[in-house]
């Protein structure tokens, strides 16, 4: 074939960069709709991470599980946003710092 | 290790998860074909259903024959084994009591759609005690988890359940995304996704500690959020107080007790003590690795559960911190698991959990009754409940010694069990702190004692009723604390040792 070879090492380190930069969206954003966008990066820095390993191994157990995390994630999707509609409509906002209602 | 494609034996190592699936859609239905009056008994279905599909896996939900690799069934997603088998039974007589709870909340107890959601969020937890293979054990903690977020915020008009809901959603999507990272790397270093084999490609594979340490990390943070171990315990008193009530029960039962069931299974597949690898040369030992984790999230997690549950005045609050409290104390049997050969370690851990069941929702089944007939959550309105239902005290107060370790209640079994299991795997210290910190816990259940039989109240001339599915429930649940604690002690230890022997065959 003609496409050049991609060592698996920039595909990790590709994917932990995005995984990274989920994590800091999460704990950085205040904004509900962010936070649960930057869990989706995270979700898909792993999906980049499976499919890389499993190119890496020959094997398509790592695919298998890309195929499954997609799945999980459009649940997470269909839940979370429900969760946050729901949230809006009685604060009119999704800032997760309003989110007080529970004291130590 | 091959995998089994033995069809029958398949069927009967997901029979549990086929018989709820049947229930959970039965509930829907007659939810469409019963009237409004009649979808008061939905409960009744749901509850009695889960509760009679736990009593079918105990009788015959054991292990095909021998302790072969037969247990590793369709293409080694499930290990069909003993350990399985008593984490099924208490996570679904965990998800019968809740339903039986629900029951008694007015705006929840004609919904078959709750039942339901609640009967899948059960099947996600009795798969999870099963899992042996990466994919089985995210997709089984994430059924788990995200019908939980659901039931959490079912109560849409409540302001506090939907907080609630979108807390226990934004921590646990953030926990699970960093979980499955850390599983990712484990398919990364071993090409494997049977977490047996992941164990023995890891021994062999000479990565050196750093890696492991990164993946096992990642995979913590998802484990210590589903357990509620500190320092990943931040949502659970907002969660626990919000969420309604029958939900909380679940959360700390159902929830806590299938991911100590998975976590027991994934560490010691996935990074067995090199002893147990008998045929492998050249092994490397990650096992101490988690042994110190344990030791470290242990010892801070039971005791800031316990001192942060001093100061509370909310009585779920109290049980939330509670609840992380005795997730430290589960987790010094988690410690012992990895040198203790005798199985010692994971045999407490399963009583623990399943005493541990039945206390925490005999406990939030008289929360629930005591909030509906007065409408406080409050532990200082609690006085004179001996005077306004002597067996509601009674019932409470079991459970509190339960929770506390005092004979006859069975919780006193279930920490010498784990106390012990500690000393013999070498952990002295770990022991004490336990000890001390059952001390400090004392304190704050004994309190409540205190304010239900010794504080008067301007309401004594009120008494409580309690309805025919709740006399079920906490008779359920307070026969069960009982019995556990005295006569019922040694077929319990004796099944739960069987059950930790066979999670150390197959390394």
């Amino acid at each position: 074939m003609g496409t050049p070879e991609v060592a698996i090492e920039l595909y990790v380190l590709l994917s932990a960069i995005l995984f990274v930069l989920g994590a800091m969206g999460v704990l950085l954003r205040r904004n509900a709709i962010l936070i649960f966008m930057s869990i989706e990066l995270m979700l898909n820095a792993a999906n980049l991470a499976l499919a890389a390993f499993a190119r890496q191994w020959g094997n398509g157990d790592g695919q298998l599980v890309v195929f499954f995390v997609m799945t999980v994630a459009a649940a997470e999707v269909a839940v979370g946003l429900a969760l946050i509609v729901t949230i809006f409509r009685t604060r009119q906002s999704i800032d997760i710092d309003t989110l007080h209602m529970f004291k130590d | 290790m091959n995998f089994s494609t033995d069809v029958q034996a398949s069927i009967m190592a997901i029979l549990p998860e086929i018989l709820m699936t049947v229930l959970a859609i039965a509930v829907l239905a007659l939810d469409l074909v019963w009237s409004r009056a009649r979808r008061r008994d939905l409960g009744y279905v749901a509850g009695f259903g889960l509760l009679a599909v736990a009593l079918i896996v105990l009788l015959v939900g054991g292990p095909p024959g021998d302790e072969t690799s037969d247990q590793l069934l369709l293409g080694g997603m499930i290990r069909h084994d003993t350990m399985a088998q008593i984490f099924r039974v208490m996570v679904i007589v965990a998800g019968g009591l809740s339903c039986l709870l629900t029951m008694g909340v007015s705006r929840l107890n004609v919904r078959g759609d709750f039942y339901a959601v609640l009967i899948v969020s059960v099947i996600g937890g009795s798969l999870l005690s099963a899992a042996a293979d990466l994919i089985m054990v995210f997709l089984a903690l994430e059924t788990l988890s995200i019908t939980l977020y659901l039931l959490a915020g079912y109560l849409r008009e409540d302001v506090r359940s939907s907080e609630a809901g979108l807390k226990y959603f934004l921590f646990g999507a953030f926990t699970s995304a960093i979980a499955l990272y850390g599983l990712s790397l484990l398919y990364g270093f071993t090409g494997e996704t049977n977490i047996y084999r992941v164990g023995r490609a890891l021994a062999t594979g000479g990565l050196g500690d750093a890696p492991v340490v990164l993946a096992l990390g990642l995979i913590t943070v998802g484990f210590g959020f589903k357990v509620s171990a500190v320092p990943f315990h931040f949502w659970t008193p907002d969660v626990y107080e919000g969420a309604p009530t029958p939900v909380t029960s679940l959360l700390s039962t159902a929830s806590k007790a299938a991911s100590f069931g998975v976590l027991l299974r994934f560490l010691l597949a996935a990074f067995p003590p090199p002893e147990l690898l008998g045929s492998l040369e050249n092994v490397q030992d990650y096992s101490q690795l988690w042994v110190q984790l344990a030791v470290v999230l242990s010892v801070v997690t039971m005791t800031l559960g316990n001192v942060l549950a001093l100061v509370q005045t909310n009585i779920k609050r109290l049980l939330a911190y509670s609840s992380i409290a005795q997730a430290g104390y589960t987790l010094i049997g988690v410690a012992a698991i990895a040198t203790d050969r005798s199985g010692d370690g994971a045999a407490a851990i399963a009583f623990y959990m399943f005493m541990y069941v039945l206390t925490n929702s005999l406990a939030f089944g008289v929360v629930i009754l005591f909030a509906n007939a007065t409408g406080s959550e409050r532990i200082a309105d609690l006085a004179g409940l001996s005077r306004r239902n002597p067996g509601l005290a009674l019932a409470m107060t079991l459970a509190l010694l339960s929770l506390g370790g005092i004979p006859p209640a069975a919780g006193f079994v279930g920490k010498f069990l784990l106390f012990r299991a500690a000393i013999d795997a070498g952990l002295v210290a770990l022991a004490l702190v336990g000890v001390v910190n059952v001390i400090i816990g004392l304190y704050y259940y004994l309190v409540i004692v205190k304010v239900m039989y010794m504080e008067r109240s301007p309401d004594e001339d009120q008494p409580i009723p309690v309805s025919t599915p709740y006399t079920w429930a906490l008779g359920i649940a307070a026969a069960g604390v009982l019995l556990l604690g005295t006569i019922l002690v040694t077929p319990l230890v004796e099944w739960a040792t069987e059950a930790a022997q066979s999670l150390y065959v197959l390394l």
